[in-house]
C-alpha cells in the first residue's frame, strides 16, 4: 500500500472518520503521558508516529480521497499528527531533563574528604617577616645589602669604632673563625654590611641590611646564638635625627599599624653618636592596659638601637663628615616576630618542626 | 647602680614630694636605663618597743624561744586588750629593758610579707621583734635589732616605746636602680646621678666633693710613678693620692646610717676600713684602696709586672701575673694590688691593723679593662676604672675617707698628703654651636647650646664673633675631668638634645632620590623559596655549625674539597666546631628532628651561606679604628674572607602522596628530587639537564647532577647513600638535593628573548628504541633532539618496558615526538624524515634500535 490509488477512489474512508482520528490522538496523548522512560516513549512514538500508527494510515487514505473532500480530511490529520508531535516532543524534553538531573545526582562524590595528593609547603616566619621589612624599605626608595657572615674583624668592630678593648670583641660574645688570630669572626651584627657599601660607593647611601648573625649566647625562651637582624643606613648631605625618627615612624606603622609611632630614649653605643633607643608604641593596648602581656603594661615596646653615625667610623669607610652626616638603626627579627605574632618561645623558631612554618603560610 | 632617694636628696634639691618614680623618669629622660625600684613596699605597724619580760621556754625540738612582753606604746594590746604586748621571739641577744623595733600585726616587711597574730609555741604572738635583716637593713640575721647599739645610747635614750619605726630608721625608702651605659662612668656614683637628676629636672646641685682638701705638700708617704711598658702609648698610673691615718680602732662600728646606705646601693658592710672606703666610692666614684700600714715596707709605687710573677689577692685566688698587669708594689718591690682590680691578701687591712694609707689612684682604663678580664675579675674598682673616673676627684675622696676613719675609728691623719702624677684633661673641642641643629633636625637657640654645655660641667669660652672659616661659630669648649667621653662635635650635640629631650625631635621622613628596588639576586632566591614551599617542601633555618666527623658520615672522599671547613676558636659546642660546606650538612638535622617528632612524611628545604674553607689561611689585617685604612690593606682583609656561596638544599622522607580513599601512598623518590631542581630551572625560564652521576652523599646508582645548558653544573640531586641515611640517623630511601644559588642567579638576569608561536599544526609521532639498561634516558632524548633538530617541539617518554621481547638487559623506550615547523604545515614525508633522523643519532649515540 503505497501511493494515491487512484482507480479506487471512495468518498469515505473509516481511517478517516473524525471520530477515529480523534480516538488515535487521545490514543497516542494517553501513551505519551505514561511513557516514564526515554526508552517508553521511544515505543509510544513508534506505536503512534510511526510507519504503521493510526494516523500514518490515515494520512495515506487522503490521496484516496476526491478532491472536494481531500483538503478537509488533510487538514483534520495534519492537525491530528502535529498535536501528537508536540506531545511527544515535550515528553521528550520531560524526560530528558529527568535523566540528565538522576545522572548528576548520581555522580555526587565527598568532597568533605580531604585530598592532599600534594600538599602546599611553606616559607618560614623569619624569612617572610624579613622580606616584609625589605619592601617596606624598598617602598621608601631604600636598597637591600647583603655581606658575608664569617667576616673580617676589622669589618666587624674597628670600623665601627669598636676598639680592640671592647668588652664585645671577647670570646664570652663573639665567635672567633681558627685559627686565633685570623683576623676573622661570625658577624656579631650586619653593620659590616654598612661599612662595605659606604667603602665601594659614594653617597647617598639608603639601605637596608637583613640578615643572620651570631653571638655566644645559649639557646633560651628568648635568645638564640644564630639570629636574624635588619639594619637601616642612611648617608646623603643634610641628615639629621628628625630623619632618624621619620624613617622609624614609618617603619612601625607600616609593620605594626597606622598611627604607631616610636620613642627615641638616650644610650650609647660606640658606633652611634649622638645614640638612642628605640621604643614602639605597643599596637596591642595603645598603654591602657596595665595588664598587657605585649608590652608589660608600660605601653612601650623596645625595639633596637639607633643613632647618627660616629664620625669615626664615616672617617674609617672614606666618607667625608663635613660634607654628609648618616643615621644608623638596628632591630632584630625574631623580636619583631615574637611580638607580631605571639611566638612565646625562641625554640620553635630555631629548631625547624614543620609545623612552626605551616601555621603562617605564604604571606605574614 | 642603686640610687637611695633620701641620699640624693642630700646632694640634689629633690621636690618633697618626687617619689621613686618620678625620680627614675627624670634619670630615663637623660638616658640612664631604669633597671628597677625598691623600697616604698614597707608599712606599719612597726614600733619602737621596750622588753619588759623575757621568759625562755625549752621546746621538745632542742630549740628554746623566748615569751616576751614588750611595751609598744598606744598600740596593739595595749589599745585592745589593755596589755603590754605578747611576742614570741627566738632570738637570744636581748634581755628585759632593751629597745628593740617591734612590727605588730598588719604591718607590712619588705618583700610584700603580710604579719598577723599567728599562733605558735603554744601562745598567740601578736607580731615580730625584727632583724636587721627582716627590715631591709643589711644581712644581719644572728640576732634581733638592739637600737642602743644601733643608733648609740645618746640617740637611743630620747626614744619612747611606740616611736614609729619607719620614720626613724628611714625604712621607707626607696631605691632607683638605673643601668649606666659605658660611656658615662661618672654615673657609677650618688654624685654623677645627683648631677644627671639636677640636669634633667633643673634642680640645685651641690658636689660632694666640693670639699676642703689637704694640699699635696711633698711630705707625704712616699710614692713612685713607675711604667715602663705603658699600653698604647698610655701609663698605667697618671695620678696618685696617698693619705695616712694612725692609732685607728679597726674594730670600731660602722655608724648605722652609713650602713643602711652600703645595704641600699647593694654592698655587705664588712668593717669600718672597708666600709669608709666602699661609702666613699659610692658617693664620689672614686675606688680606694686601704692598707695595712705596717705591712709595707718603704715607698708605694706602680710597675708593670713580671713574667712568671704571682699575687694572691683578697678572694684568696694565688693569680699568675701577666707583663700587662700594672701593679701597686712597695720599696721592696713586693706586688700589694692588681691595681685598681683587687688588692693582695699580705697588705689587706685586718683586725690588727692600727695605721692605714688610703690610695686614691687614676688607672689608665684601658689596662685595668685587659686585666680585669684577663683574670676574670670584674670588682666595683674596676668596672669604674674601665669606664672612666674623674681624675680630679681623687684628692677629696681621699679627704673624705680620712675624715670618716678619724671621726668613727678614732685615728689622727697624717699632716701631709701625697699626689703625685699629672692627668690628662680631655682635651678642648672646637664646636660649631649650630651643629645640633644642623645634626638634630630641631631648632637650638645658641644661648640653649651655651647654657646646657656649662650645665653639664664644661667651660665654654665664648669667642662671639670670631667666626670661623665658613663663617661658623664656633666656640671652645672644654669637657669637665669626669666625661672622658666628650671628644667631638656630635658627642656634644648629644648632650645638647639629650637635655632638651629627645622627645622633642621633629619626625621627618627622608626622601631618597631613587632606589632601584629588589636587586635580580634578591629576587631570584624569593622565586626558589617560593617555588620550593609551592611544590611541599617547609622553609627551616638550621644553625650553620657541624661535627668534625659528619663529611666521614656524609662518605666524602679523603680528597673532596668540602672537607675543607672553617673552624671556629670558640664554638658554641665542641661537638659541632666547623662551619658548613653545604647546607644539607644541617638540613639534615632538621629533618631528622621532623621525623622523631613524628612527621613520618616530611620534605624540607633551607636557602642559606655555606663557608668554603680557604686553602691558604691568610690572616685579615686588623688597622685599628677610625681611619680609612689603605686600598692595598683593604684589598688583603676581603680577600681574607672566605668565599661563602648561598646554596638551597632540600631532603625528604616519608611519602610523596599518603594513602587515602583517592589511592594508595607513594613513596618520596630520587626522582622527586630531581623533579624539586629542575622546576626551579623552569621557574626561572631556564632548561636545566640532567646526567646520571656518582657523589657523595647519594646513592651512585640514584644520583644525578644538573646543569645549565653550557655544562656548568648547578647542583645535585636524588636518593641519599644507604650508608649515610644510616649512619645520620635518617629513615631508608630519604632523598636530597643540593643548588648552587650564584649559578642559578648568574645564569638569569638577561632577559630571555621570546620563542615565535607557530600557529601551523604539529605532527606527532611514536618510536619505540631499545637501549642497553645502562644507557640513561636522558642520553637517548639528547640525542633525539640533536637529530631532529630545530622542527622537533618535543620529546615524551611515555613508557618503558622491560622484557622477554627486548632481550636481558635491554630496554625499550616509547617516545612520542611532536615536530611543528614555523613557517608551514609539515608534510607526512618530512615528518618521517625528521623522525628518522632523530632515530638515526640515537642509534649512532646510544646504540638505539628501533623497534
Ligand atoms: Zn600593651
Amino acid at each position: 500500500m503505497s501511493g494515491p490509488n487512484t482507480q479506487y477512489d471512495p468518498v469515505e474512508v473509516a481511517a478517516l472518520d473524525p471520530a477515529a482520528v480523534e480516538q488515535a490522538v487521545t490514543d497516542a496523548l494517553a501513551a505519551i503521558a505514561a511513557a516514564d522512560s526515554l526508552e517508553a516513549l521511544k515505543a509510544a512514538r513508534l506505536a503512534h508516529q510511526g510507519e504503521k500508527s493510526p494516523l500514518a494510515l490515515a494520512n495515506r487514505e487522503i490521496g484516496a480521497l476526491p478532491p472536494s473532500a481531500k483538503a478537509e480530511a488533510g487538514k483534520r490529520v495534519g492537525q491530528a499528527r502535529g498535536r501528537v508531535g508536540q506531545a511527544l516532543a515535550g515528553r521528550q524534553v520531560e524526560l530528558e531533563a529527568e535523566r540528565d538531573a538522576r545522572i548528576l545526582v548520581e555522580e555526587t562524590v565527598d568532597l568533605t574528604v580531604r585530598t592532599p595528593r600534594r600538599p602546599l609547603g611553606a616559607r618560614h616566619p623569619i624569612s617572610l617577616v624579613s622580606e616584609r621589612i625589605e619592601d617596606i624599605f624598598v617602598a621608601m626608595g631604600w636598597e637591600i645589602a647583603e655581606g658575608p657572615e664569617v667576616e673580617s674583624e676589622w669589618l666587624n668592630f674597628d670600623a665601627l669604632n669598636l676598639s680592640p678593648d671592647h668588652p664585645a670583641r671577647g670570646e664570652a660574645d663573639t665567635f672567633f673563625v681558627a685559627p686565633a688570630g685570623s683576623g676573622l669572626v661570625l658577624r656579631t651584627h650586619t653593620s659590616p654590611v654598612q661599612v662595605r657599601t659606604m667603602l665601594d660607593r659614594e653617597p647617598p647611601i639608603y639601605i637596608l641590611c637583613p640578615g643572620k648573625v651570631f653571638r655566644t649566647d645559649d639557646l633560651d625562651a628568648t635568645h638564640t646564638p644564630v639570629f636574624h637582624q635588619f639594619e637601616g643606613l642612611v648617608v646623603d648631605e643634610g641628615i639629621t635625627m628628625a630623619h632618624l625618627k621619620g624613617a622609624l615612624d614609618a617603619f612601625v606603622q607600616r609593620l605594626f599599624g597606622d598611627g604607631i609611632v616610636t620613642r627615641l630614649r638616650p644610650n650609647y653605643f660606640p658606633f652611634t653618636e649622638p645614640s638612642a633607643e628605640i621604643d614602639c608604641q605597643c599596637w596591642v593596648c595603645g598603654g591602657a592596659d596595665a595588664s598587657c602581656r605585649t608590652c608589660g603594661g608600660t605601653g612601650w615596646i623596645e625595639l633596637g638601637g639607633c643613632g647618627m653615625v660616629n664620625q669615626r667610623v664615616l672617617r674609617a669607610a672614606g666618607v667625608d663628615p663635613q660634607r654628609y652626616s648618616g643615621f644608623a638603626f638596628g632591630l632584630g627579627i625574631e623580636r619583631s616576630l615574637m611580638l607580631r605574632h605571639g611566638v612565646g618561645d625562641m625554640h620553635d623558631i630555631v629548631e625547624g618542626d614543620v609545623r612552626f612554618s605551616r601555621q603562617f603560610g605564604m604571606e605574614i | 647602680m642603686h640610687a637611695p632617694v633620701s641620699w640624693l636628696r642630700e646632694l640634689a634639691d629633690v621636690p618633697a614630694d618626687a617619689t621613686g618614680a618620678d625620680i627614675a623618669a627624670a634619670l630615663v629622660k637623660v638616658g640612664l636605663e631604669e633597671e628597677g625600684l625598691s623600697g616604698g613596699d614597707i608599712s606599719g605597724p612597726i614600733v619602737v618597743g621596750r622588753v619588759l619580760t623575757v621568759e625562755p621556754e625549752p621546746q621538745k625540738n632542742g630549740k628554746t624561744v623566748n615569751w616576751c612582753t614588750v611595751d609598744v606604746g598606744d598600740h596593739g594590746q595595749r589599745v585592745t586588750e589593755g596589755k603590754a604586748q605578747e611576742i614570741v621571739c627566738g632570738a637570744h641577744n636581748f634581755s628585759a629593758g632593751d629597745l628593740v623595733v617591734c612590727v605588730l600585726p598588719g604591718g607590712v616587711l619588705p618583700g610584700g610579707f603580710e604579719i598577723s597574730a599567728r599562733k605558735t609555741y603554744g601562745h598567740v604572738s601578736n607580731g615580730m621583734i625584727c632583724s636587721a635583716r627582716e627590715l631591709g637593713l643589711g644581712d644581719d640575721h644572728d640576732g634581733i635589732i638592739l637600737l642602743t647599739e644601733l643608733l648609740g645610747a645618746d640617740a637611743a635614750a630620747s626614744l619612747q616605746p611606740g616611736d614609729d619605726a619607719i620614720a626613724l630608721l628611714g625604712l621607707a625608702d626607696e631605691v632607683v636602680e638605673v643601668n649606666v651605659t659605658p660611656d658615662r662612668g661618672y654615673c657609677f656614683s650618688l654624685r654623677g646621678i645627683a648631677r644627671e637628676y639636677a640636669l634633667s629636672t633643673g634642680a640645685a646641685y651641690r658636689d660632694p666633693a666640693d670639699l676642703r682638701v689637704a694640699e699635696g705638700d711633698g711630705t707625704g708617704y712616699p710614692v713612685h710613678l713607675t711604667d715602663d711598658a705603658p699600653v698604647e702609648g698610655v701609663v698605667g698610673c697618671d695620678r696618685y693620692v696617698a693619705r695616712v691615718v694612725r692609732g685607728v680602732d679597726v674594730g670600731a662600728a660602722t655608724p648605722q646610717w652609713m650602713r643602711k646606705r652600703l645595704t641600699q646601693v647593694g654592698m655587705r658592710p664588712i668593717s669600718l676600713a672597708v666600709d669608709v672606703t666602699n661609702y666613699v666610692m659610692m658617693l664620689l666614684g672614686q675606688p680606694l684602696h686601704a692598707f695595712d700600714l705596717q705591712t709595707l715596707s718603704g715607698a708605694v709605687g706602680t710597675r708593670r709586672a713580671r713574667v712568671g710573677e704571682k699575687l694572691t689577692t683578697l678572694d684568696d685566688v694565688a693569680r699568675a701575673l701577666d707583663p700587662e698587669d700594672l701593679l701597686i708594689v712597695d720599696g721592696s718591690d713586693t706586688p700589694l694590688a692588681i691595681a685598681g682590680v683587687m688588692g693582695g691578701e699580705a697588705s689587706e687591712v685586718t683586725s690588727a691593723t692600727t695605721d692605714v694609707l688610703i690610695e686614691a689612684a687614676h688607672f689608665d682604663p684601658i689596662s685595668i679593662a685587659r686585666s680585669s678580664r684577663r683574670h676574670r675579675l670584674v670588682t666595683e674598682a674596676s668596672k669604674r676604672f674601665e669606664r672612666g673616673v674623674d681624675p680630679a676627684v681623687a684628692a677629696a675622696a681621699a679627704q673624705l675617707a680620712v675624715d670618716l676613719l678619724v671621726e668613727h675609728g678614732g685615728g689622727t691623719a697624717d699632716p701631709g698628703a701625697t699626689d703625685v702624677g699629672e692627668p690628662r684633661t680631655p682635651a678642648a673641642i672646637a664646636f660649631d654651636t649650630a651643629l645640633p641643629t644642623r645634626y638634630v633636625g630641631l631648632d637650638y637657640p645658641r644661648e640653649e647650646v651655651l647654657s646646657t654645655l656649662r650645665a653639664i660641667g664644661c667651660v665654654v669660652q665664648d669667642d662671639a664673633g670670631d667666626a670661623g672659616d665658613a663663617g661658623d661659630d664656633v666656640v671652645t669648649v672644654q669637657p669637665p675631668s669626669w666625661r672622658p667621653d666628650l671628644a667631638d662635635g656630635p658627642d656634644l650635640v648629644e648632650e645638647v638634645a639629650r637635655v632638651r629631650g629627645y622627645d622633642q625631635i621633629p619626625s621627618v621622613l627622608p626622601q631618597p632620590k631613587d632606589g632601584h628596588g629588589l636587586t635580580h639576586g634578591q629576587r631570584v632566591r624569593r622565586v626558589i623559596a617560593t617555588t620550593l614551599a609551592h611544590q611541599g617542601l617547609v622553609e627551616v633555618l638550621t644553625y650553620p655549625f657541624v661535627a668534625r666527623d659528619l663529611f666521614d658520615r656524609l662518605g666524602y672522599a679523603p680528597d673532596d674539597s668540602r672537607r675543607r671547613a672553617e673552624a671556629l676558636v670558640n664554638p658554641l659546642s665542641e661537638e659541632a666546631p666547623l662551619m658548613r660546606t653545604s647546607v644539607l650538612d644541617t638540613l639534615q638535622d632538621a629533618l631528622r628532628r621532623n621525623v622523631a617528632r613524628g612527621h613520618r612524611d616530611v620534605a624540607v628545604y633551607e636557602v642559606g651561606l655555606v663557608t668554603v674553607g680557604r686553602e691558604d689561611a691568610a690572616v685579615a689585617p686588623v688597622p685599628g679604628i677610625e681611619v680609612r685604612p689603605d686600598d692595598a690593606t683593604l684589598d688583603r682583609i676581603r680577600e681574607a674572607v672566605p668565599a661563602q656561596p648561598r646554596h638551597v638544599a632540600m631532603a625528604a622522607a616519608g611519602d610523596a602522596s599518603v594513602a587515602g580513599p583517592w589511592g594508595p601512598a607513594r613513596p618520596y623518590d630520587a626522582s622527586d628530587a630531581v623533579a624539586w631542581v629542575l622546576t626551579l630551572g623552569t621557574a626561572l625560564g631556564l632548561d636545566l639537564e640532567v646526567q646520571a652521576a656518582d657523589r657523595s652523599p647519594w646513592h651512585p646508582g640514584r644520583c644525578a647532577s644538573i646543569s645549565l645548558p653550557d655544562g656548568t653544573v648547578v647542583g645535585h640531586a636524588g636518593e641519599l647513600h644507604p650508608k649515610v641515611t644510616a649512619a645520620l640517623d635518617l629513615p631508608a630511601r630519604s632523598v636530597a638535593a643540593e643548588v648552587d644559588v650564584d649559578v642559578l642567579i648568574a645564569a638569569t638576569g638577561t632577559p630571555r628573548q621570546a620563542d615565535e608561536l607557530s600557529t601551523y599544526p604539529a605532527a606527532h609521532t611514536d618510536v619505540a628504541l631499545v637501549v642497553d639498561e645502562q644507557v640513561p634516558a636522558g642520553r637517548v632524548e639528547a640525542a633525539l633532539r640533536a637529530g631532529a633538530g630545530e622542527g622537533l617541539e618535543s620529546v615524551h617518554l611515555f613508557d618503558v618496558y622491560r622484557g622477554e621481547q627486548v632481550g636481558d638487559g635491554r630496554k625499550s623506550l616509547a617516545y612520542r615526538l611532536t615536530f611543528r615547523a614555523p613557517d608551514r604545515t609539515l608534510t607526512t614525508d618530512e615528518v618521517s624524515a625528521l623522525r628518522d633522523a632523530a632515530v638515526a643519532a640515537a642509534a649512532e649515540q646510544t646504540g638505539a634500535v628501533q623497534r
